[in-house]
């Protein structure tokens, strides 16, 4: 198995390249099959990978070529395999499929149909080079592909401006993380000559004291990267807008895997994190902001896609709070049940848009729980995943983080507190979701029926977002042993409790009462608390007066600058010029021939003239 | 040689003659047969004017120079009629203003 490794992102890859070259000959049947297809072979693959290494855990290297070798940097493009690439690479291929064979018929009767494949294969084997790489630099190379595959279907629909300028965002703001991202690696080749991971940690850790200077700018560094990467404050606010692009893509991309990329990186580094406790601490802090600012955002949002978008947002600041505490098992452990039930709530919310004549916004829905049983039922259970009721895979996964939390030393409880609040209004607008949507009046009637592609990986994912929390993962000779003492019980019992409780508000609030549903939850735009919420903090506005429009006048004052009135001159006298001489361009034999007789006249004129002249002079 | 029957100045006055009457020719003339035959004369007009001036002086070089143009034009004919036939084709007329593609 070992020696197929390689297949594993090719298959997508030649699927990508095929679809690309042949898109207008071929029919949309085999397009779906091909873009599928490849994912699942994949899928196919990497299961079985992961069933011999579940058998014999032992982590191997494959290197296929030298890259590139420059002076001392040489790069390979080879593959490390262990428990975590393992975690990775089957959710990217598994929900991948689901999301491909979801997409063959959600697209169905788009024209684009064999690039919208095709960018999602790009991406999907893009993201695997990203995970399984044992380099930085090929690592770099996947976060690049996935940031392009990114920017390609967010501006899918090219057609309206506001999709394109979206898209442009997309990249520009994730272009900031990762060009900090880079100024990292550079820090961490220089200082210790290798980009290849395993050595450089290693060298690392006999380098560096905790706490060192060096260390901590390089892990920051990266953290930016990171933080561009998976929407993490200050760099978050591309990723609601993001939503523009076709729903699948925002289940596949902004909410299963490149969103997760950079958990994965500072899980990938985690030893070199933990030499700067600083880091730690910025990751955990910045991870509990994020979580609170984006929930409270979603509270409040009207569109059903960008409630789900904030509540990405919230979600990934809970695995980045796991990370600055140390708990890498639960950070990766919700990224994976985060990647089943958002998923889920993707599809769901796709199929309900699918349905309802492109509609989007969660007020115009309603009543819906009968009509369509099988996405209320996918809804429900995503939503239950997402609030953490017990019992669902959430529950495992976000208590465990909370409980880590809990148990660091000086700022634990603090942090876990904001994490709890966090919880508690997660329960509230994940129900509110479901609530408005699925009961009350029915607004807008489905006019067509979902097909088997779309319920079954509905289905699927449903099965997933409940026992997923029930998975072992394979970690647990990759990371440093965690503790495993439990804090008191009222820690336990508040944890859980929370959500039942944001559980009950929310009930109370839209289906006891729905007639006093306070104003603000319902129409953002009536008072400023909420629509400062529903703008996403006014972070968006205030880097437009920090940074887009300073830039954009400068740039009108440097449009016309004195120098350029020279250069526009001389264009402007050779434009005259030309034209003269085209004039006498006539294209008219006897023209010319008047011409050279008149020349011929003049220059025999000055030929007796002038010598005269000079005898005379 | 002395014994020329005709004074060179008439010879050189028939030349100029024939030369004007050419490159007026070309200067009126809007069909492209006429231009190549206004061509001609103006050509056999300077191999006048050589042959002329060799006899005069009892130089040779006079008639080479008349054979370097009589093959001259004879190429120039070939390569016109060429133009001509392609032209005829291409336009459906011999007028040279209807071939004015290159203007401007």
């Amino acid at each position: 198995m070992q020696d197929f490794v390689w297949l594993i992102p090719l298959m997508p890859l030649i699927s990508a390249i095929f679809l690309m070259v042949f898109s207008s000959k071929l029919p949309p049947t085999t397009v779906g099959f091909f873009g599928t297809g490849s994912v699942g072979m994949s899928a196919l693959l990497t299961c079985n990978l992961t069933w011999g290494y579940l058998k014999d855990p032992d982590l191997f290297t494959v290197s296929l070529w030298t890259w590139m070798k420059v002076g001392e940097l040489s790069a390979n493009v080879g593959f490390h395999i262990d428990g975590l690439t393992i975690v990775m690479m089957m959710i990217i291929t598994c929900v991948g499929f689901l999301i491909h064979l979801f997409s063959c018929e959600f697209m169905e009767h788009d024209k684009s149909y064999a690039r919208y494949f095709a960018y999602l294969n790009m991406f999907v084997s893009a993201m695997l080079i990203l995970v399984m790489s044992d380099n930085l630099l090929l690592l770099y190379l996947g976060w690049e592909g996935v940031g392009v595959c990114s920017y390609l279907l967010v501006g899918f629909w090219y057609q309206h401006s506001s999709n394109g300028r979206a898209a442009r965002k997309a990249f520009i703001v994730t272009r900031i993380g990762d060009t900090a991202m880079m100024l990292g690696l550079l820090i961490l080749f220089t200082e210790l000559g290798t980009l290849d991971i395993q050595s450089l940690v290693s060298s690392a850790q006999v380098r560096w004291q905790t706490g060192d200077f060096m260390p901590t700018l390089a892990c920051l560094l990266l953290l930016a990267g990171a933080a561009g990467k998976s929407a993490q404050f200050p760099l978050h606010t591309w990723l609601p807008d993001a939503m523009a692009g076709p729903t699948p893509v925002s289940a596949l991309i902004h909410a299963a895997t490149m969103v997760t990329a950079g958990v994965y990186l500072i899980a990938r580094m985690h030893s070199l994190f933990i030499i700067s406790p600083h880091a730690m601490m910025v990751i955990a802090v910045m991870g509990v902001g994020t979580a609170l600012m984006a929930a409270f955002s979603a509270l409040v949002q009207t569109d059903i896609k960008r409630i789900l978008a904030y509540s990405t947002i919230s979600q990934i600041g809970y695995m980045f709070l796991a990370l600055g505490v140390g708990a890498w098992t639960a950070a990766v452990f919700h990224l994976m049940t985060h990647a089943f039930f958002k998923a889920l709530l993707f599809l769901g919310s796709g199929a309900i848009i699918h349905c309802l004549h492109h509609e989007h916004d969660i007020f115009k829905m309603g009543g819906l729980w009968k009509r369509m049983p099988i996405t209320f039922a996918s809804f429900l259970i995503g939503s239950s995943a997402l609030a953490a009721l017990p019992f669902t895979s959430g529950f495992f996964s976000k208590d465990l983080i909370l409980l880590s939390a809990y148990q660091l030393e000086e700022f634990g409880p603090i942090l876990w507190a904001g994490g709890l609040l966090g919880a508690l209004v997660t329960a509230l607008y994940s129900f509110r979701l479901v609530f408005v949507v699925f009961f009350g009046r029915i607004q807008t009637l489905p006019n067509k029926e979902n097909g088997w592609r779309i319920g079954l990986p509905l289905t699927i994912l449903c099965v997933l977002s409940l026992v997923g929390g029930y998975f072992t993962l394979p970690l647990s000779n990759l990371f440093p042993m965690e503790t495993n003492s439990h804090p008191a019980t009222w820690v336990e019992v508040v944890s859980i409790a929370t959500p039942l409780f944001g559980l009950l508000v929310a009930y109370i609030l839209f289906i006891k009462i729905p007639s006093r549903i306070p104003k603000s939850l319902t129409s953002p735009q009536e008072n400023t608390i909420s629509r400062f919420l529903f703008s996403g903090w006014k972070l968006d506005e205030f880097y437009d007066r920090l940074l887009v429009s300073p830039y954009v006048r400068s740039t009108s004052i440097l449009l016309d600058e004195p120098l350029d009135k020279l250069y526009n001159t001389i264009v402007l006298v050779n434009q005259k010029l030309h034209k003269w001489l085209s004039f006498s361009q006539s294209g008219r034999m006897r023209w010319y021939m008047v011409s050279v007789a008149i020349g011929f006249i003049i220059l025999l004129g000055i030929a007796i003239a002038i010598p005269r002249g000079l005898s005379e002079w | 040689m002395q014994d020329l029957v005709v004074p060179l100045n008439h010879v050189l006055f028939v030349s100029t003659l024939l030369f004007t009457i050419g490159m007026l020719g070309l200067m009126i003339r809007r069909n492209i047969i006429f231009i190549l035959m206004s061509l001609e004369v103006m050509l056999n007009a300077s191999a006048l004017a050589f042959i002329a001036a060799g006899a005069h002086w009892g130089q040779p070089d006079g008639q080479v120079i008349f054979l370097l143009i009589l093959s001259v034009a004879a190429a120039e004919v070939a390569v016109g009629l060429g133009l001509v036939l392609q032209i005829q084709k291409r336009f459906n007329s011999l007028d040279m203003d209807d071939a004015n593609r290159m203007r401007g």
